[in-house]
């Protein structure tokens, strides 16, 4: 077990090396020069120059990359260009609000989609199955923006319910939440449904029916449980798709989160803003998978650690 | 300028004779608000929204729009602007005085005035504040507006940690002497890059003054949640008696156009700083009721289209007065909702120098072909034309091409995001033909020289530049040169005769096509009161702070 984490933990270090090497590499070769957005208009070339000097953007790429390593290694995200904050700092305002957002998403994506799952399992067949199915699948194929949008337009313009947009409250997290979150209910609405019937033609089931049990006591005591687990474990991996979704619900949303910062660290080629963001959530993606890999013999003794 | 000016007293006399005249009484009184407004109701608080978080609030530094008018409600200049005007005022000083070669400005300062800190400004902050705006270490953007200082090229070769042409003469008098004579320099000092900032604050907070910022200004920054909101307080030490009138002002960031229009609508936004959105705006102005809401005034803008004279075919002169005379400007100002007006020469009409009798080329696609052909292109040619990517822009762009496609030339649209088109254009055979859209020119200052050098003069036309057409014509750089140097403002007439002449002969050689001059509208919430100009400020965007009110308080 030891053993395992001490190389899935070496692993991780290698795949952030890796993002941020590429990431880096991406950012210099853009044919967008970030001390132009700094300078402005009526900087003079000579100014232009002073800055690109001050900022070691003057550099060849491995001196640039070598000093960013060494900061990071230190800890140090750098200075945004245009803000002129820590990024660190920047993230760390940040953060909370992405988690926050996050977590509502996984509430939403399980309580819907595990529901719709079960009910799509047990109804096997029937009209309702297909619909539910139909209904999980336009969940994982609609745009984000537009769902956000539709959200917002029908449950905040038109009726009030939830405020249009900004942070604060449990109704603020709302909207967001689902938006975030529709796109794994609908995933777990079908991993749900088939991890059910893959439960029900169990033989322990068809012991329980036969010793008498009601139908509801055996679906919520044995088969539950059981056909949930290996659903759950799928959470970490969700990570990825929320780092990638929260771009997009954010700016929609107008929620403060990193993705929010990373758009507009992208529209303005902060380059600093967009490695931090980028690293914090390379990160994530990491350690979500291997919490979920690191669970699954947990859950399912079948699978073991090698 | 008009007059030559010694005190205050006379300060609204320094009129450029630009825009719209002020629609305030003017005050003579030293230290009195010109911009008095007697209905202003005093207290209260206001919300303004933006989309994109504020960047830094350094004023050596801060050169966006938005950071802008809120870096001028932080801190003061020497000089500065009546509310809702281009006309210049003395703001921390109380006078200056010009010397006959007009190379020597000394600037009396005011007495009492007090930094947020509660340390009283003096000469030493001025020259400080100078001295570091121009180290090349600042970083600052706007560094080059102060080049005719003397002593700024050892400065800015980090050979010398302060500006020889500054000088202390006592605690409330600096002279500055220049190294040639620069009519722009009181506006150059009504720049926020020539914001007089306190030392002590500086050295305390090091990198991150921009967040921590203390000036003189009618407020200060009370608190800053990252990514969500700033609050401006009320200085109530402020040195301008009568103002600001708000108590308080929240700018929440992260907040869409078209979401902050909705809360607007619903009494939670004041002011929507993003504008209304493309989108909304024919529904905004066709609803009587939102129609009221909305302020329009002119900017100092100008959306051309220029033309690389170093790339074929474009070296040839009659192709470029061919363009000019293909594009359908009326059409493209419809296409925008008739947000601008049609443009025929670079100057926009509020700004000194503007030639009303100068006809420009019509629209007139039958003698513009005529004209290719004669160039010898009967059959057209084939070019490329970059536009920003963000709408309008791409259909705008797309107009353009029609009216090209309409004289023969086929031009295959380029549409990036706006660090690439400048990227682009910023390479001397990279871009053909660029909409400016999105990333025109908006004057730093209201002054007809702020439209040449850069953008349309030989030091702009440099690999980086944003002399897009790389039109450069020594001949008119001398003329400029020669405008630049009449400091006296007796003679304002004869500059502006010259800076017209200087852009009559531009659009002679035609390395841009004007399409249009973008006009301002500004929404607010009913309870907001103040003169309309307050809300379409030609140097503070989207409205002076300072100035505005609300009609609900006591």
């Amino acid at each position: 077990m030891i053993a395992y984490l001490a190389r899935r933990l070496g692993q991780a270090v290698l795949i952030l090396f890796g993002v941020s090497v590429i990431t880096f590499a991406l950012l210099y070769l853009l044919p967008a020069d970030p001390v132009r957005q700094i300078a402005g208009r009526s900087a003079t070339p000579e100014t232009v120059a002073n800055i690109r000097r001050e900022l070691g953007l003057d550099q060849p790429f491995l001196v640039q990359y070598g000093r960013y390593l060494a900061g990071l290694l230190q800890g140090d995200l750098g200075r945004s260009y245009l803000q002129r904050s820590e990024v660190s700092e920047l993230i760390a305002a940040r953060l909370p609000a992405s988690l926050l957002l996050m977590a509502g998403a996984i509430a939403c994506e399980l309580v819907f989609g595990l529901t719709m799952g079960l009910i799509a399992a047990v109804k096997r067949g029937s009209a309702l199955d297909q619909g539910l199915m139909v209904a999980s699948f336009v969940g994982v194929s609609a745009p984000q923006f537009v769902v956000g949008l539709l959200l917002l337009y029908v449950f905040a313009v038109r009726l009030g319910w939830f405020p249009i947009g900004g942070y604060g409250s449990w109704r603020h997290l709302v909207l967001p939440s689902v938006t975030l979150g529709i796109l794994g209910a609908g995933w777990y609405a079908r991993m749900m449904r088939s991890s059910m019937l893959d439960v029900l033609r169990q033989d322990y089931v068809r012991t329980a029916r036969a010793k008498g049990l009601s139908r509801a006591v055996v679906l919520l005591r044995h088969a539950l449980p059981n056909a949930i687990l290996p659903v759950i474990a799928m959470v970490g991996i969700d990570i990825g798709l929320f780092m990638s979704g929260i771009v997009v619900v954010e700016s929609v949303f107008g929620w403060p989160g990193i993705g929010q910062l990373a758009w507009q660290a992208i529209q303005r080629v902060d380059i600093p803003i967009i490695m931090g963001v980028t690293l914090v959530s390379a990160c994530a993606i990491v350690l979500g998978n291997l919490l979920a890999d690191t669970l699954a013999p947990f859950i399912d003794p079948r699978i073991k650690l090698q | 300028m008009k007059t030559w000016l010694k005190t205050s007293a006379a300060a609204s006399a320094i009129g450029l004779g630009l825009l719209t005249a002020p629609a305030f009484a003017q005050s003579a009184d030293s230290g009195a608000d010109s911009g008095a407004d007697g209905g202003a109701k005093d207290g209260g608080s206001i919300v303004i929204t933006y989309k994109d978080d504020v960047a830094t609030l350094d004023p050596a530094i801060g050169y966006d729009w938005q950071n802008w008018s809120m870096i001028k409600s932080l801190f003061d200049g020497m000089m500065g602007y009546e509310p809702g005007t281009t006309t210049l005022r003395p703001d921390l000083a109380e006078s200056y005085d010009i010397s006959e070669d007009g190379k020597t400005f000394t600037f009396h300062l005011r007495s009492g005035v007090k930094f947020h800190n509660g340390r009283e400004m003096t000469a030493d902050d001025v020259k400080y504040s100078l001295d570091r705006v121009t180290n090349p270490k600042t970083q600052s953007p706007g560094a080059g507006f102060f080049g005719s200082i003397s002593g700024y090229d050892e400065v800015a070769a980090g050979k010398a940690e302060t500006l020889s042409g500054v000088s202390v003469v006592d605690p409330h008098t600096v002279r500055i002497e220049l190294s040639r004579p620069d009519a722009t320099f009181l506006h150059v000092m009504a720049l926020n890059f020539a914001s007089v900032v306190p030392k002590e604050a500086v050295e305390q907070y090091g990198a991150d003054f921009g967040k921590h910022p203390v000036g003189t200004g009618a407020f200060k920054l009370a608190e800053w949640t990252l990514g969500q909101r700033l609050v401006f307080e009320k200085n109530k030490d402020y040195w301008r008696k009568g103002v600001p009138h708000l108590d308080q002002i929240t700018f929440e960031v992260g907040q869409e156009p078209i979401v902050a229009l909705l809360r607007l609508q619903r009494g939670e936004v004041d002011v929507p700083g993003d504008g209304i959105p493309p989108a909304k705006f024919l529904e905004v102005m066709n609803n009587p009721e939102t129609k009221a809401q909305v302020v329009e005034g002119g900017q100092l803008h100008t959306g051309y289209i220029t033309m690389n004279v170093t790339m074929k075919p474009f070296d040839k002169k009659a192709v470029r007065q061919a363009v000019n005379m293909a594009i359908n400007k009326e059409r493209i100002v419809k296409i925008i909702n008739n947000r601008a007006v049609p443009a025929n020469q670079p100057l926009p009409p509020s700004m000194p120098g503007y030639d009303k009798a100068y006809k420009g080329y019509a629209y007139d696609p039958q003698k513009a072909k005529a004209m290719l052909a004669e160039a010898g292109f009967p059959n057209g040619f084939e070019t490329e034309l970059y536009a920003m990517n963000t709408d309008p822009n791409p259909r705008i762009a797309q107009a353009i091409q029609q009216d090209l496609a309409a004289i023969g030339i086929r031009a295959e649209l380029k549409a990036l995001a706006q660090a690439n088109v400048i990227e682009a254009g910023g390479q001397k055979d990279q871009a053909p033909m660029i909409w400016s859209g999105g990333m025109a020119w908006i004057a730093d200052f209201p002054d007809p020289s702020n439209f040449y050098g850069p953008i349309l003069g030989c030091a702009g036309a440099t690999e980086g530049g944003w002399n897009w057409s790389w039109y450069c014509n020594e001949a008119l750089d001398k003329e400029a040169a020669e405008a630049d140097s009449i400091v006296d403002p007796a003679k304002a007439d004869e500059r502006s005769r010259m800076w017209s002449d200087v852009y009559g002969k531009i659009m002679e050689d035609a390395p841009w096509a004007p399409v249009f001059n973008e006009q301002r509208f500004t929404m607010k919430s009913k309870r907001m009161g103040g003169d309309d100009s307050l809300y379409v400020d030609p140097v503070a965007i989207p409205v002076n702070y300072d100035y505005v009110y609300v009609t609900d308080v006591q």
